[in-house]
């Protein structure tokens, strides 16, 4: 079987004394696209962050493409990573956030090449290059030089997607992505996102849109309070589910 | 976009024939006009105090364009620029230093804001200046070998390079402070965004957190540009011959003491009028991308308010007024 792009073993995560993830156990095949729901304050934000090492876990073991996320393990003992490292492997993992976080300084195309430019070192003009396509490939052709203060927040985001595939990521990570988003806008962001999962593209969707994880995701995990009380086929886990707290909480969103 | 028709249909219970504009009695501020004429009086009476004065306007003409004075004023003006770059530059280390996770670095540099903050410029200007009687010497060597560089402290320490550590290092502090309070405003989305795409902590800095603090850092900062070059007239106490130490000399001599305050007076403020703009041209500059149109210019200012005059938007019309430089943000293309 091929590694296993995201592996999770009773991944643990507290912030003082308020435990946040209390054992997370998952496994994200190449190629696939996971959904986490649950209600807010279920640690699913939290986890996701931990897998690119914006946070660091305090238990359990997390691994993206074979390898332990932010440290290395040396003489049966766990080293952290230098700087340089945890950067390089952030690189290669895309991230979109509910509040878009575009450099508002930046036109759409300057936010799409600054990473490829300054952290890869590509040249400008192959960068400029496949900064366009991307804004091309998410409907945004248009508007290179806008700055994002004059984009929708559905248009924002789609930049905030193309800037995230500009660094040719393997593994793309959504928080909340359409939460934030008018409800007429919700559709665009969307529809780029499920483009990218037909390409192929390994993604982890926190989302409370329950129509995505049932057409795209592959499959889906329900979180509360810090654990997974519920994860399998999207279709399944929605349709039938199997645990009270995962009823409850589908009524009251369905 | 759809094209809005000039005609939308009218809904029900609702009318588009305009009623007749507001005519009503404007209210009347009697007091308004009552405080406008003391204050004219008392503007008034002043200028009439002056005027009678034995104030010889002849002597203000005669040095405002002297030699000395011109070359002082160019004095003032350098060592204005000079102090304010060391300041910013010190200022910017010293808040990066306050913010570092590392806290030797955050202790020297709050140490250091809390005794230039503290004490008087005045006093550091003086300090700086007397060096020489503790510290006769500065010598750089490379410790335990004998290879050193030697130099006398009175030589080295000019006027000017005291008047620039004197101000420069007082303006640190206070520079420190305002890059700080800008770094602290830029949202932390930004930085973990920067980060998520793999940029190190010192490219952050640079790229994405610095450009946006600007915006809260340059108004200050301009201030604080306008202040230094009142300030640089405490470096009289170093004997550097700037504006004010040369009106002195020369009124020394011809005891037309208010005259040549007055010369020196009129230089200052005709300075500190072209930095404030400048100050506003360089705040536009920084506003990009925080504001959806930039502030207008004062001539595009001037330009709009005649267009405008005549070209009031009709009642009812969607259209933005003209020469708005805000754009409406146009609607996502692509259906569900």
């Amino acid at each position: 079987m091929a590694t296993p792009m995201v592996r999770a073993e009773a991944v643990h995560k507290n912030f003082g004394r308020n435990e946040v993830l209390r054992g997370i156990d998952i496994e994200v095949a190449p190629r696939e696209v996971m959904c986490i729901i649950g209600p807010s304050g279920s640690g699913k934000s939290t986890f996701l962050r931990c897998i690119n090492h914006l946070e660091k876990i305090d238990a359990g073991r997390l691994w993206v493409d074979g390898e332990l996320v932010g440290y290395q393990e040396r003489g049966g003992r766990l080293h952290e990573l230098p700087d340089r490292e945890v950067c390089r492997k952030r690189s290669e993992i895309g991230m979109v956030f509910q509040s878009f976080n575009l450099f508002p300084h930046m036109t759409a195309l300057e936010n799409v090449i600054e990473a490829p430019v300054r952290v890869k070192r590509e040249s400008a003009a192959v960068a400029t290059e496949r900064g366009r396509a991307l804004l091309d490939r998410v409907g945004l052709g248009d508007r290179l030089d806008a700055h994002p203060r004059q984009l929708s927040g559905g248009q924002q985001q789609r930049v905030a997607i193309a800037r995230a595939l500009a660094m040719q990521p393997k593994l793309m990570l959504f928080d909340e992505p359409t939460s934030a988003l008018d409800p007429e806008l919700v559709g665009d962001v969307l529809n780029v996102m499920r483009d990218l999962a037909h390409e192929g593209m390994t993604m982890i969707v926190v989302t409370h849109e329950m129509g995505f994880a049932r057409e795209v995701g592959d499959s889906l995990v329900f979180m509360d309070s810090g654990m997974i009380v519920e994860a399998g086929n999207p279709r399944d886990v929605i349709g039938n589910p199997q645990q009270e707290r995962t009823k409850e909480f589908l009524s009251k969103v369905l | 976009m759809t094209e809005l028709s000039a005609d939308p249909p009218v809904p029900p219970g609702s009318t588009r024939v305009r009623p007749e504009a507001i005519r009503a009695v404007p209210l009347r501020h009697p007091w308004r006009w009552v405080s406008a004429v003391v204050v004219l009086i008392v503007l008034g009476a002043v200028v009439d105090t002056f005027a009678t004065s034995s104030l010889h306007w002849s002597v203000v003409g005669q040095y405002l364009f002297d030699a000395r004075i011109l070359q002082a004023a160019v004095v003032t003006l350098y060592l204005t620029a000079i102090a304010m770059v060391v300041g910013v530059g010190l200022g910017i280390l010293l808040a990066v230093m306050r913010l570092s996770p590392n806290r030797v670095m955050a202790w020297v540099s709050w140490l250091y804001i809390w005794f230039f903050r503290g004490t008087p410029v005045l006093v550091q200007l003086f300090f700086w200046w007397n060096i020489n009687t503790i510290l006769p010497y500065l010598s750089i060597g490379i410790p335990f070998t004998h290879v050193m560089v030697q130099a006398s402290t009175n030589t080295l320490i000019t006027p000017l390079l005291a008047a620039i550590l004197g101000l420069g290092l007082n303006e640190a502090a206070y520079m420190a402070e305002i890059v700080r309070a800008g770094i602290i405003s830029v949202d932390q989305g930004q930085t973990e965004a920067a980060h998520a795409l793999g940029m190190r902590r010192s490219l952050v800095m640079r790229r994405i957190v610095l450009p946006q603090a600007m915006r809260v850092i340059v108004p200050p900062t301009g201030n604080e540009t306008i202040s230094m070059l009142k300030t640089t007239s405490l470096a009289y106490i170093v004997t550097l011959h700037e504006l004010f130490t040369v009106q002195q000399d020369i009124s020394n001599f011809n005891y037309k003491i208010i005259e040549l305050v007055i010369v020196a007076s009129i230089w200052y403020l005709a300075m500190s009028s072209v930095l404030t703009v400048f100050q506003y041209y360089i705040e536009r500059h920084f506003a990009r991308g925080s504001v959806r149109g930039l502030p207008p210019t004062p001539m595009q200012r001037l330009r709009r308010m005649l267009f405008q005059f005549h070209a009031a938007p009709p009642f009812g019309s969607a259209a933005e007024p003209d020469g708005e430089p805000w754009l409406p943000p146009a609607m996502p293309h692509s259906g569900m």
